[in-house]
């Protein structure tokens, strides 16, 4: 097991590389003219040769690539041809903000859809498998932006329950920063106040991103719970009178929730880099907004960089559901 | 006062098509000691039957149109669902067909079987060694000391160890032996088997219907055998009842049934039994001319009891 699991991460890096090279031929092939968009308007072509010498962009692609590469492995990300920025700090910043936006949004959806599949499977074609089925359905058919906006104008506007935007009060400190995310900061270092204003912030956008993996969370725990019910151990355990409770809490869910696992591996990068709009609707300060601003402007370093790290996330993210089902199927151990 | 008095039960399936009668009228009384072989051809209504006992089958497409089953006296048909999941595992044993699909796969055989235990141990904490007022742990405790005790006794060897592995770390004949003992562990007096042995190979299957055998013998329950295979029947049961189509058309002591068949349909299943010096074409399966009179035998069986 332990084996098992340090080849599958080892198997990372030579997927990383890879990935690298297609992303750097990628960025660099494009037309498009980034280094005179950043030199300016009115740049002189001397000015302009002289960008091009500061970001190293007169080389050959080759030994950008291996600048690049060597770079990355001493922790450098390059540099953003607008904010003259080093990349590394700006993801430093926007990783944790998205990464929290994305958790949060996966942990509403898995604590309401397992649950609530459940509840649909036993009661199956029951009102409460009606309801949910066409809830879903509408869930996962509503564009994510839209939702939010309605999240807003219901909750921020119409009620002022929660905050219409951003990711901290502007006139309040966002507490230490030692993990980056906001709420496990305020909590790491005691500080209710704070935690409770970034879990206001959070809220809103967190729900508007959550919905669409809560319907599917919920109609894959739905038929996979029938699907379990249906077999001959499930027939067994009540012909030996074992409380409906424990077949459905223990022996049903565990088998049934595996095949949700992967669903929710899978979320993971989607939401990451689907989180774009949400981002914009909640002005969230994540990868998205980052991300998008730097493609606008063909500042190819920072996209390189969100890429890469989204990348290693999915693969991370991979190996975790991987270990996961080994702990919920033993037979997967075997393998 | 019979351990299980099953009296002109009668059963309904709902599907698409509407309600279609599957069981017409079973009469079958068990008292402890006796092994009752049934036997029957596929959708006979064997396995429905025994499903009925313990109340099993699903309340959405099952309707009991008519009829009584009296397990040790109680209504089993009119009983609460909780009556009834104390009836199942501690009063009621049941082992089915396949062993490699009927044990849990994401849990440990001691997990399994520990929980059976504690179930049946509610409400008979005698059959742990218990008065009813230990704490948690020491039940769980005394519920694995008589999981493995059982295991052993049913001829697994190292049981204290097979009680961490996964079934799949079984063989077909062990899996059934972990699932008999599950089955046996809350010291039930009816068991009812719906082909134990069918999925297993020859000398296993001996061996599973020895252990039965032990068991009547040891503890003097009740068994209903529920089998395609007139061999095993002839082996193991004391009596046997044959169902054709709903309706038990004959039953009897073993001896006298498998000898001296009365009834057209029993002759024809027993004349079904290849034998090992048959050709492939002196093999007899039963066709279309002799359903015909099967059919109308039963049909003036009925018009004669009516009148």
């Amino acid at each position: 097991m332990l084996w098992y699991v340090i080849r599958r991460l080892l198997l990372i890096i030579p997927t990383l590389l890879g990935l690298s090279v297609i992303v750097f031929a990628i960025a660099r092939l494009l037309p498009g003219d980034p280094v005179g968009l950043a030199a300016g308007p009115n740049a002189t072509p001397e000015v302009i040769a002289s960008v091009a010498a500061e970001f190293g962009l007169d080389k050959p692609i080759p030994v950008q690539y291996w600048t690049y590469l060597t770079g990355l492995l001493q922790g450098d990300w390059g540099v953003s041809l607008f904010t003259r920025r080093p990349v590394a700090a700006d993801l430093a910043e926007f990783v944790p903000a998205t990464l929290e936006l994305v958790i949060a949004a996966l942990l509403i959806a898995v604590v309401v859809g397992i649950p609530l599949g459940l509840l649909a499977a036993i009661r199956r074609d029951g009102i409460f498998d009606y309801l949910t089925r066409t809830v879903s359905l509408g869930a996962i058919a509503m564009p994510r932006f839209f939702l939010g906006l309605l999240l807003q104008l219901a909750f921020a506007m119409a009620l002022n329950w929660l905050p219409l935007s951003g990711r901290f009060p502007l006139i309040e400190f966002p507490p230490d920063r030692i993990t980056g995310f906001y709420t496990v900061d305020a909590l790491l270092i005691g500080d209710w106040h704070a935690f409770g204003l970034a879990l206001q912030h959070l809220a809103l956008p967190a729900l508007a991103l959550s919905l669409s993996p809560l319907a599917t969370i919920l109609r894959m725990m739905r038929a996979s719970t029938i699907e379990v019910l249906q077999q001959d151990y499930i027939l067994t355990e009540r012909a030996l009178g074992i409380p409906s409770w424990i077949i459905l809490f223990k022996y049903t869910l565990r088998n049934a929730v595996s095949a949700t696992l992967t669903v929710i591996g899978l979320y993971v990068s989607w939401l990451l880099g689907g989180t774009v709009l949400v981002e914009t609707i909640f002005d969230w300060p994540g990868l998205g907004l980052y991300s998008t601003q730097a493609i606008l402007g063909q500042d190819f370093m920072p996209v390189i960089g969100v890429t890469l790290v989204i990348a290693m996330i999915y693969l991370v993210t991979s190996v975790i559901v991987d270990i996961l089902q080994a702990v919920l199927n033993p037979k997967v151990r075997l393998q | 006062m019979a351990l299980l008095d099953i009296s002109d039960l009668h059963l309904s399936m709902r599907s698409f098509e509407g309600e279609t009668p599957i069981l017409k009228g079973i009469d079958l009384t068990v008292e402890r000691g006796q092994i009752w072989g049934v036997v029957g051809e596929t959708g006979s209504g064997k396995s429905l039957t025994g499903l009925t006992i313990s109340r099993l089958l699903p309340t959405t497409t099952a309707r009991y149109t008519g009829g009584q089953v009296r397990f040790d006296g109680k209504d089993v048909l009119r009983a609460s669902d909780r009556e009834m999941r104390a009836l199942r595992g501690g009063r009621i044993g049941m082992i089915f067909q396949d062993p490699t699909t009927n044990l849990n796969p994401s849990f440990r055989i001691g997990t399994q079987m520990v929980d059976a235990a504690l179930h049946a141990a509610r409400d008979k904490p005698e059959i742990l060694g218990l008065t009813g007022r230990e704490s948690r742990r020491a039940r769980r405790r005394a519920a694995w000391d008589a999981s493995v005790a059982l295991l052993e006794s049913f001829g697994l060897h190292d049981a204290a160890d097979r009680m961490t592995r996964f079934p799949h770390e079984f063989s077909g004949g062990m899996r059934q032996r972990v699932l008999i003992a599950m089955a046996m562990i809350g010291q039930p007096d009816l068991l009812i088997a719906d082909e134990p042995t069918t999925a297993l190979d020859v000398s296993v299957q001996s061996q599973i219907l020895r252990l039965i055998h032990r068991l009547v013998e040891e503890r003097n329950i009740g068994v209903m055998f529920i089998t395609h295979n007139l061999g095993v029947v002839a082996q193991l049961c004391s009596h046997v009842a044959v169902m054709y189509r709903g309706r038990i058309v004959e039953r009897g002591p073993v001896t006298s049934v498998l000898k001296a068949p009365e009834h057209i349909y029993t002759r024809a299943l027993m004349d079904a039994i290849p034998t090992a010096r048959a050709q492939m074409d002196t093999l007899r399966g039963i066709d279309g001319p002799l359903r015909d009179r099967i059919e109308a035998e039963i049909a003036a069986t009925a018009k004669e009891a009516a009148a």
